[in-house]
């Protein structure tokens, strides 16, 4: 028996589909890949590495293999005071950011730029390197690059960690994947939105403000206040440390789940924090048989709970 | 299931793949919406099990989500698949045995890839939170067999024509796998910034748009006309239904995005294909309620047209909302607010979950050859589901609407969240009556298989009384 084939419904399937593709997929990525890096996007990528999700350097999401973020007012190789200056330092091995490793996502003026003048392309990832976001003026119009100041200027990672104290050193990259794994972006979305939301949570991004940084993590579900700008609202770590361990410590109305595990076994000082002991003291306290909370550890600089403090409070 | 792993193929009976996916997808059901109500009580009450990494909202939040859609909605499809794509083509699976493979391969997939999310080993990116590897294991061990099977099958039908059902089922496996090699590319490829963001969204958006609604669809327009035995109201409103689903509903996925920097143009044009959405939906709801003339009552007396009938008619608020929260014109209120999410459980809880339910009755009775072990329980299902899921939809909408009004008179934060308590405490009630009414599903089904009455030869389930 002949059948009947659908040659010409197969055929209209098919038509259908791949414009539909072409409409939706190859003209947008067209668009957007012809838009130029800000300065907010190099600094974005520079902090947070290569990817801020899963990947082959830190399978489990740990924060395994990624840079930190330095402020220095001195220069690592000389010595010398220099202007307040954010380096972001990449130790050997450390995957550099897509600006990096492919400038052409950058843009064209800032990857020209980035290329002739910062260098970037000579920068190897099996020794590490040092970055800085730099900005000149071409033609009237200030235009950011990335500079690699291991080639421009000879300051290695080793030297640029070792001029930061710690309390300049920030663990952003490590941070932005507490902030994924945890699932943050499930209530705290990082996109103000072009409405009200200008005047209550800031400015909202711009076009060029994402390039080289994956995955964006915007959230889709605002359970929480918008957290794109909250370094500018709110930079004390003291607040947040609080925040972090018991939401209701500094909230009493919050929903936030309580990130205590974040501290991990020891606190700054070495001494193993006891949570049984901290649960009870606070239960104690939200009960009203005591009239102070229990005091909440200072997070050791290896922890979790600092990472994620320094990411949130990178959020300008 | 594993002794017909390794068996002839021969010596497989009809319609094992089929039976292994139904129960499957009925043990996912009961897993996803208990994570569900779970989670629902850690937003109403924050300290609900706390000082566990595991089992913290952030961790738990997306295995809730994933179970539900790769393991019960998919399923389920899959399920549907294997047993009436052969039906309708008067012939048999094409290979039982790579059914029960892909059963096998499903189940274990899916617990790997939910295991990993569970730890935290996420990508970052919602509902393609799984790393690059386990959306490969879904394409290639999940989604291509399938495949296979409903294309092998429609091609070796013994009809001379494809019906509806099948031209969305062939379609819809075809564009799922598309939709997940493409959405997924700024893992495989490190795509960044807006591109990924965009990617994001067009995977989400089409794997609801090109996977679940058709599907959902193609199930009820086989259900219907089966169950009733009144023929399809219109074959044309069907060719209207699956082709402006494949031009319409393909197109509108910057529309999850309205509020961010992607280039104007996209949003306005994935504005108005959005609105076109009522097209497929209008032609699916008339061309059904239409099939139903003059067996009405069987809405009130038979389980799996009252299932059925149901979802379609959820269908219609379902793609009101659909087509105009997207506009411009109201899309900046409730984007991001709770509204969304009761839509979208309007979609995958209310509108999807309900036709599946149906299939899955029906097609174990079928299979089974055995007639569903209780009425009462299924009645008592149904209800849960009805108004365990109304009254999440409802607490949510008016949640969402809080949030809204929060959002434009620059409330303080905190005055939204403690509004919406009463809401949040109404969801999990909603969401724990939908378990429960689960559980006894499962025990329902379970009982069918062994203790139902055996269906003669030659009989249909619907054709006997129910007994209990």
């Amino acid at each position: 028996m002949a059948f009947r084939e659908y040659k010409v419904g197969a055929r209209m399937f098919g038509l259908a589909l791949g414009t539909s593709m072409f409409i939706t997929l190859y003209m947008p990525a067209v668009d957007i890949a012809g838009v130029s890096a800000t300065t907010a996007a190099m600094e974005r990528q520079l902090g947070f590495g290569r990817v801020g999700g899963f990947s082959y350097e830190d399978p489990f999401l740990l924060g395994w293999a990624k840079p930190v973020t330095v402020d220095i007012t001195e220069d690592p190789k000389t010595g010398a005071p220099i202007e307040p200056t954010r380096a972001y330092v990449y130790e050997a091995d450390v995957p550099f950011p897509n600006g990096v490793r492919h400038p052409r996502i950058l843009g064209a003026m800032p990857e020209e730029l980035s290329v002739s003048k910062g260098r970037v392309t000579e920068a190897s990832e099996t020794q590490g390197a040092v970055f800085v976001v730099r900005e000149t003026t071409q033609s009237g119009v200030s235009v950011p690059y990335i500079e690699n100041v291991t080639a421009t200027r000879g300051w290695t990672p080793d030297a640029a960690i070792a001029v930061a104290s710690e309390q300049t050193k920030h663990y952003i990259g490590k941070g932005k994947i507490m902030f994924v794994r945890e699932g943050c972006w499930w209530c705290h979305t990082l996109l103000p939105e072009q409405t009200q939301d200008w005047q209550y949570f800031g400015a909202p991004p711009m076009l060029g403000d994402f390039n080289g940084e994956s995955p964006t993590a915007f959230g889709s579900d605002r359970k929480a206040p918008d957290l794109s700008h909250v370094g500018s609202r709110n930079s004390s770590r003291e607040w947040m440390n609080l925040h972090f361990f018991n939401p209701r410590l500094v909230q009493p109305y919050s929903i936030m789940p309580r990130y205590d595990y974040l501290w991990g076994d020891v606190d700054a000082d070495g001494n193993p924090i006891d949570y049984d002991a901290w649960r009870a003291a606070y239960n104690d306290y939200e009960t009203g048989k005591t009239v102070y909370p229990p005091e909440v550890p200072v997070p050791a600089a290896d922890s979790e709970a600092r990472a994620l403090v320094d990411f949130i409070i990178s959020l300008k | 299931m594993f002794k017909y792993l390794f068996a002839k193929a021969e010596d497989i009976p009809a319609g094992s793949a089929a039976v292994y996916f139904g129960f499957s997808s009925v043990v996912w059901f009961v897993i996803g919406t208990g994570i569900g109500s779970f989670n629902a009580a850690k937003l109403a009450f924050p300290d609900f099990v706390m000082g566990s990494e595991i089992l913290s909202f952030g961790h738990m939040r997306q295995v809730h989500v994933l179970a539900v859609i790769l393991g019960w909605i998919s399923m389920a499809f899959a399920m549907a698949m294997m047993y009436i794509t052969p039906a309708l083509g008067n012939t048999k699976l094409w290979s039982e045995k790579l059914g029960v493979w892909n059963c096998f391969l499903w189940n274990v997939g899916l617990s790997l890839g939910l295991f990993l999310l569970w730890l935290g080993v996420t990508s970052g990116r919602e509902y393609s939170d799984l790393p690059w590897f386990i959306d490969l294991v879904v394409v290639f061990g999940l989604l291509l067999p399938l495949g296979i099977n409903v294309w092998m099958t429609i091609k070796t039908r013994r009809t001379q024509g494809i019906y509806t059902t099948n031209w969305f089922f062939g379609a819809a496996t075809f564009m799922v796998i598309i939709v997940f090699l493409v959405g997924n590319a700024p893992e495989f490829f490190q795509l960044t910034g807006l591109t990924e963001a965009y990617l994001t969204w067009w995977f989400a958006h089409n794997v609801l748009g090109l996977w679940i609604t058709p599907v959902a669809a193609a199930i009820s327009y086989y259900i219907v006309p089966k169950v009733t035995g009144n023929p399809l109201y219109s074959h044309r409103i069907g060719h209207l239904h699956f082709w402006s689903v494949v031009v319409f509903y393909s197109t509108p996925a910057a529309h999850h995005l309205m509020s961010a920097p992607l280039p104007e143009w996209l949003k306005s044009f994935a504005s108005v294909e959005g609105v076109l959405i009522l097209v497929p939906a209008i032609a699916f709801v008339s061309n059904l309620l239409l099939t139903m003339t003059g067996k009405w009552r069987m809405f009130v007396e038979n389980i799996e047209i009252k299932f059925t009938i149901t979802g379609v008619m959820m269908a219609i608020p379902l793609n009101l909302q659909g087509g105009f929260q997207q506009t411009r014109a109201i899309n900046w209120y409730i984007h991001g607010t709770g509204w969304i999410v009761a839509h979208a459980h309007l979609a995958l809880l209310g509108f999807s979950t309900f036709l599946e339910a149906a299939a899955v009755y029906y097609g174990l009775q079928t299979l089974l050859r055995r007639k569903l072990y209780s009425l009462g329980l299924a009645n008592f299902h149904f209800w849960m589901l009805l108004i365990g899921f109304t009254t999440y939809w409802i607490s949510m909408t008016i949640a969402g609407l809080i949030q809204g009004a929060g959002k434009i008179y620059e409330v303080p934060y905190i005055d939204v969240v403690i509004a919406e308590h009463p809401y949040m405490i109404a969801r999990w009630v909603g969401g724990t009556m939908v378990f429960l009414g689960n559980c006894v599903w499962l025990y329902n089904m379970w009982k069918t298989a062994r203790a139902g009455t055996v269906i003669p030869a030659g009989r249909l389930p619907h054709e006997l009384a129910y007994e209990r």
